[in-house]
């Protein structure tokens, strides 16, 4: 009978996987208490990944500033990954800081449902997992093979997230840091007459913004 | 952060680390904290110290095991 893999949900807890890294065997436990990014790509030593690995690598400062870790996977090699990791900082002078799981029997890939037979049976898709310190997924990106992702939206995304924890906000289309956020919207007629009462700068009841 | 090499000798990760524990620190928290390393990398270091048997854990509390005060005690 085939095995049926659930695969992940925004608000739900993360797959759990214990695999073989660059940096040793690491659990999704080990990051517990700690923002995660585990984004997939499709192969080594392939000429879009590897622009992304450099544009990652560039970002990981300001991501550790936000106490968010990353961890790269693919289906190749623990040799293959250090192999490439030597090349782009042999090449590119470019250090990859973060580990990279070495996926070989595609077990951690499937449970977070990285691998589209539309795309490719053999590869991972560039997918990105946000993931908050209770092993909750937060934010799901998938990119095709052909397209490198926006690294400026992937700092944008986690900063938005922690923003709307730490004040329990929402954040309007294309906010940046420093933007006014979205106040919930009002759940009741009475509160929507209070809404506009409030000192908030709105439109009208239900989209009203503040300065943080 | 692999801190037990192939040959079965600690890295320098894994000396890091056992220095900590040796110096008394016990949580992976502590550790991190003094050793400037991400949490979840001294929490993967101190799991595969132990699976080695040079630290011991008991409720997240880690010590130096006979063997690893053995093997600090050589390398120092």
């Amino acid at each position: 009978m085939e095995e049926v893999i659930r695969l992940p949900r925004l608000g739900e807890p993360a797959p759990d996987f214990e695999a073989p890294t660059t940096h040793g065997t690491i659990k999704l436990d080990d990051y517990k208490g700690s923002w995660l990014i585990i984004f997939s790509h499709p192969a080594d030593f392939t000429p879009v990944c590897t622009t992304e690995f450099i544009a990652f690598a560039k970002i990981y400062p300001e991501l550790q500033k936000r106490g968010v870790e990353l961890l790269g996977i693919s289906v190749d090699s623990i040799s293959s990954h250090i192999a490439w990791a030597r090349n782009i900082e042999e090449k590119m002078r470019v250090k990859i800081p973060f580990p990279i799981i070495a996926d070989l029997n595609k077990e951690v890939s499937q449970r977070f449902g990285m691998v589209h037979p539309g795309q490719s049976k053999t590869e991972t898709v560039r997918c990105v997992f946000v993931i908050d310190p209770n092993k909750i997924v937060r934010a799901m990106l998938y990119y095709p093979l052909t397209t490198g992702r926006n690294m400026d939206e992937i700092l944008r995304l986690v900063t938005a997230l922690q923003t709307t924890d730490e004040h329990k906000v929402a954040t309007p289309a294309n906010w940046r840091p420093g933007d006014m956020v979205i106040v919930p919207p009002p759940n009741t007629t009475e509160s929507a007459e209070e809404r506009l009462k409030q000192g908030y700068e709105c439109v009208d009841w239900y989209l009203c913004k503040k300065k943080l | 952060m692999a801190c037990i090499s192939p040959d079965g000798q600690p890295t320098e990760s894994g000396k890091k680390l056992l220095r900590a524990l040796k110096s008394g620190l016990s949580s992976a928290q502590a550790i991190a904290q003094d050793t400037g390393l991400p949490l979840f990398r001294v929490r993967s270091g101190l799991r595969e110290l132990a699976g080695a048997e040079l630290v011991t854990e008991k409720g997240g509390s880690y010590a130096l095991s006979p063997k690893g005060k053995e093997l600090l005690g050589s390398l120092s």
